[in-house]
């Protein structure tokens, strides 16, 4: 009721209809209650005020015809655009917006494909991405392409749950989500920097760009929720035999998914290419790949007691 | 485990300190990491040992001047608020 006052003038019959009804069940039927300060008082002094609003609001209309406040209106609004405009010219130079849009670009059946391949990915046969005139095929169209919907939706679920977890326990408070929250983010950060960094030092020729692999590091938080979930739901047998599950499933997944960007042709195909490259790019791949268990391991256990 | 992302900052400022003290003449030749003696072969061999040090030396190039702001910066303010 407190934010009546300071809506625009534009909108003076709805206001003054609800200032009357909130003010005629004054005796106990009020269907809200009214926090703002000394009560009654306040409203008798809406009362009063009622008759100016209405003339503010006619003054306000006559105030608009005024070719110099149109003048001034015109200017506002083209400021304002042209802020706009250089806000989103210089953030596209940080983030690449329109590359984001890409990773966004899903559909249900996508993210249920997706959700069924994170976790058990052992029956599909082709991880290729399909590529349509040189750029990727968004991933609307093809199940193997890496997207972020899922990554950010189950981090922001994974915090959730671990907020939900540690309520079971009785440790929660409101801070310990945003805990929660930074502490996984920091992880992340830093396994996506670890990979880019051991990515250069091997020179991969490969065009996985950071999203990609910011992508990659996000599946991971669907198998540590799945574990969590089993974990509150059936105790703790449940959610070691659930994230085992989910552990090797991301292994595989990472596998498959990374082998055909990190390794050289022959390699991918499962022929035994011998050569120090070779190698170490194998050694890359397996050992990006058991990473992710450890960090889903790491990431949870200590919310199942 | 309560990370937060100021640690991370905190972590980066002090390993990207770490690279650029380490001196070229006076340990890095001595430890055989030094420029002279990076150039290898050509073709696509770069090799693990010889990325690394061209990654230290571009490292210690780029972030020398940008460095002693952030230091500065991050002196002023533990000093201020602990």
């Amino acid at each position: 009721m407190d934010y009546n006052a300071t809506q625009s003038g534009f909108r003076q019959q709805p206001n003054m209809r609800q200032r009357n009804s909130s003010m005629e069940g004054p005796d106990g039927s009020q269907l809200f209650e009214d926090t703002s300060g000394a009560g009654p008082r306040t409203q008798s002094g809406y009362r009063n005020q009622q008759t100016e609003p209405q003339q503010a609001g006619f003054a306000g209309q006559s105030l608009l015809s005024d070719p110099m406040s149109n003048l001034a209106m015109a200017y506002g609004s083209s400021l304002a655009s042209q802020g706009k405009e250089m806000v989103d010219k210089n953030l596209d130079r940080f983030i690449p917006i329109s590359k984001l849009k890409y990773y966004f670009a899903v559909d249900t059946v996508y993210v249920g494909k997706k959700l069924g391949l994170l976790v058990f990915p052992y029956m599909h046969n082709n991880w290729e991405v399909s590529y349509q005139q040189d750029t990727p095929v968004a991933p609307r169209f093809d199940v193997n392409a890496p997207d972020l919907y899922i990554p950010a939706m189950s981090f922001i679920t994974y915090v959730l749950v671990a907020g939900v977890a540690l309520g079971t326990q009785n440790r929660f408070s409101p801070e310990l989500l945003g805990v929660q929250a930074s502490s996984a983010l920091v992880w992340l950060i830093m396994e996506v920097l670890a990979v880019l960094l051991s990515l250069y030092l091997v020179t991969v020729n490969t065009d996985l760009t950071t999203i990609d692999l910011l992508a990659f590091s996000g599946y991971k938080y669907v198998g540590m929720i799945v574990g969590l979930v089993a974990g509150l739901l059936f105790g703790r047998p449940a959610y070691y035999l659930s994230l085992l599950w989910c552990c090797a499933a991301i292994f595989v997944f990472t596998i498959r998914t990374l082998r055909l960007k990190l390794l050289s042709e022959a390699a991918a195909e499962g022929k035994l290419v011998r050569g120090t490259r070779n190698q170490l790019r194998m050694y890359l791949t397996m050992s990006i790949a058991a990473a992710q268990p450890i960090f889903m391991y790491w990431l949870t256990y200590h919310l199942i007691r | 485990m309560a990370f937060t992302l100021y640690s991370l900052i905190q972590a980066a400022i002090l390993c990207v300190n770490a690279v650029a003290v380490l001196h070229e003449e006076r340990f890095l030749s001595k430890i055989g990491w030094g420029v002279d003696q990076s150039v290898g072969g050509f073709g696509d061999e770069p090799g693990v040992k010889v990325q690394l040090m061209n990654l230290v030396r571009s490292v210690r190039t780029v972030m020398r001047v940008p460095l002693i702001a952030v230091n500065s910066v991050c002196i002023v303010l533990l000093l201020l608020f602990g």
